[in-house]
């Protein structure tokens, strides 16, 4: 599988419909795509290319520059260690170098048996909680060695995969806006003023597209 | 210490495991700002909000009012782009505000784009924040199926679509012409600013109004509260209250709200109610007062106001709200490598003097680590500096299109100034080990 699936490629065409122009839904339908697969693969870049209206190329251009899109396989459960500033001050340094050593690999390595990657990364926005790290991007606080050790041990005996999706999916709740109230996206072509900054009284003539208020001054 | 008790004010709900649903948001006087502002008309929300001087929360300190008033007259679509991508070093405020309240700041987009004008709003959350996105999903979902966001809100004649969209992986995409690529599904490379100031050209080339998160979920207690009880707090300078996280050598670690501009750092760093001292009770050494870009301070300036004007004055900033302290066991060659190498890995390459020299930078820093620092290196440190931020000076000058690359001279020029004996010793030790280590004979063939 890499191409989406049927069901995946109506879900994407959903997700295009949301915005005003197409291409903006390529990190979503990147995301889309790991989701499914694990990884991006080159087959779901072309497909998404299709979806899009942009070339393949495009879209590896704008997959290649962000981190959490992996272009090769990884772990079922990806294992990032924060290795910024409250984290180094509160000793990320000797977990990062137990992990490795509880995991036989060094950072950016997976375990042979295929379930755990290990990354060490920037800050990921827990700073007070150091020294903190993310599997699959669900957060763990402040965690010793022994700490690490039992998560390992959950994670490799399935006793956290109800917590934690496989390596892919993110949020597990979607929008899902009722079709009868969506408002739908706004062109960057549609010059209309919108009607609730027509000043009362106005009649259609003066509020279509000639200027109308200056919100918010 | 003055330590005020001014009741919380984005982070009212945060003792409520469930303030996250409609319900109770609803319950705890949710979605009344957004009836009153529909009530009151847009140009007289966005006044109240502009007299309330509601600083922007993401960094920079513009007054959100200001902002919003900076689109130009008669040109529509307007866009609003929430920026969640909180991912500055230190900083942890916007992601507990987008999981434990995320119906505050979609009433605060709803607010803001009515004020505005905006015809469509997308909320960027940061990738790595799974239970953010969840949160607001789930919240947007309750909230369109309760007609409080899409067509005719609350049955009036305002509608707007809100767009829960996620990053994937760019620190740089919290400057905002990088969001606004980023959100045209590009490469997350700021814009050269003039001429895409995004109130003026952004998304798709149309006025853009780019707010943080905790920027926006200030705006419902506004118009509930009026913006003379918003001013009645704070600092003449600084309004409201602010979010601050205190982490590394404190004994609480923590995020707190506090009274803008009147509490101070030896406060929220050593008040039992706040950070609690250090750790061991240690000796100070050193502190970052607003995240990894920011110059840092020193036990000399503990009794600065949390304030911007003072500490701009003082020579940094308050930047995102995030306070890192350092005691006196600190290695700060090594705390200095850390906050280095992050610029260096988050450069987005498309200045040379930011892609070329926080790359060197780093890799100096890293083998004066590694016990092999040259004499020279502390002045090649210096100089590859002042190619990204020329004169060193704060605010800082800089060669390149964003403040990144200068962002990675701060580190560097607050602990080479304070500290330089450390770096010293350690380049010493090395050039020591050098002299007595043996010559390795080279081949004829290596000299041709």
């Amino acid at each position: 599988m890499a191409r989406f699936s049927a069901e995946n490629e109506t879900l994407a065409r959903s997700i295009i419909a949301r915005y005003p122009r197409p291409k903006s839904a390529l990190i979503p339908l990147l995301h889309l795509a790991q989701e499914q697969d694990g990884w991006v693969t080159d087959d779901a870049m072309a497909h998404i290319a299709e979806l899009v209206g942009v070339t393949p190329a495009e879209v590896l251009g704008t997959c290649s520059f962000y981190e959490m899109f992996k272009r090769e396989p990884v772990g079922r459960y990806l294992v990032n260690v924060c290795t910024n500033i409250s984290c180094v001050l509160l000793g990320a340094d000797d977990l990062l170098a137990h992990a490795e050593q509880r995991l036989g690999v060094t950072v950016g390595e997976t375990t042979p048996d295929g379930a755990i990657t290990l990354e060490g990364v920037e800050c990921i926005a827990a700073c007070t909680e150091a020294p903190c790290l993310q599997v699959n991007y669900r957060y763990r606080y402040r965690v010793t060695p022994d700490d690490f050790d039992s998560l390992v041990d959950d994670l490799t005996a399935g006793r956290l995969a109800e917590e934690i999706p496989d390596h892919g999916t993110l949020a597990r709740v979607r929008q899902s806006p009722p079709a009868d109230r969506l408002a739908g996206p706004v062109a960057p072509d549609d010059r209309e003023v919108p009607v609730w900054m027509v000043p009362a009284g106005a009649d259609d003539g003066g509020a279509r597209g000639s200027g109308g208020p200056g919100g918010g001054s | 210490m003055t330590i005020s008790d001014v009741p919380p004010i984005v982070t009212s709900r945060f003792g409520d495991p469930e303030a996250h649903t409609l319900e109770r948001y609803r319950a705890t006087g949710g979605y009344e700002a957004l009836a009153k502002a529909l009530s009151m008309g847009p140009d007289a929300v966005a006044a109240e909000i502009k007299e309330a001087s509601l600083l922007g929360r993401g960094g920079a300190g513009f007054p959100a009012g200001v902002k919003w008033g900076f689109c130009p007259e008669g040109v529509w679509p307007r866009y609003l782009v929430v920026n969640g991508d909180e991912s500055e070093p230190g900083t942890y405020k916007d992601r507990m505000l987008m999981e434990r309240d995320p119906h505050q700041l979609i009433e605060g987009v709803l607010i803001a784009c009515y004020a505005v004008g905006c015809g469509q709003a997308f909320l960027y959350v940061r990738g790595e924040m799974a239970l953010a996105q969840e949160r607001i999903a789930a919240a947007l979902n309750e909230a369109y199926a309760a007609g409080l966001v899409g067509r005719n809100i609350m049955g009036s004649d305002f509608s707007l679509d809100v767009v829960l969209h996620w990053g994937a992986g760019a620190y740089i995409v919290g400057e905002e012409t990088a969001l606004i690529e980023s959100l045209e599904g590009e490469r997350g490379m700021p814009r050269l600013k003039p001429p895409f100031f995004p109130a003026a050209k952004g998304l798709y080339l149309q006025p853009t109004i780019v707010n943080n998160v905790e920027t926006l979920s200030n705006v419902p207690w506004i118009v509930n509260n009026g913006a003379a009880a918003y001013t009645a707090l704070g600092a003449e300078s600084s309004r409201g209250t602010r979010m601050f996280a205190v982490s590394g050598h404190v004994r609480n670690p923590g995020v707190y709200e506090v009274e803008f501009g009147t509490t101070t750092f030896r406060d929220i760093i050593y008040a039992p109610v706040y950070g609690g001292g250090i750790a061991g009770d240690r000796e100070l050494k050193a502190f970052i007062p607003g995240g990894a870009s920011a110059p840092w301070f020193f036990p000399e300036h503990l009794d600065l106001p949390l304030e911007k004007v003072a500490v701009d004055k003082a020579g940094s900033m308050l930047g995102s709200g995030a306070i890192v302290v350092m005691d006196e066991t600190t290695d700060v060659v090594r705390a200095c490598l850390s906050l280095v190498r992050f610029f260096a890995h988050e450069s987005c390459g498309k200045c040379t003097p930011c892609r070329e020299g926080t790359t060197w930078l780093e890799r100096i820093l890293s083998r004066v680590i590694a016990g092999q620092g040259r004499a020279t290196d502390l002045d090649l440190l210096m100089d590859v500096s002042d190619n990204i931020s020329p004169g060193i000076a704060w605010p800082p000058r800089q060669t390149t299109i964003c403040p990144l690359g200068p962002s990675a001279v701060s580190p560097i020029a607050s602990a080479l100034g304070r500290f330089r004996s450390e770096f010293e010793e350690r380049i010493a030790a090395a050039e020591a080990a050098r002299v007595t280590a043996v010559p390795v004979e080279i081949g004829a063939g290596a000299h041709g």
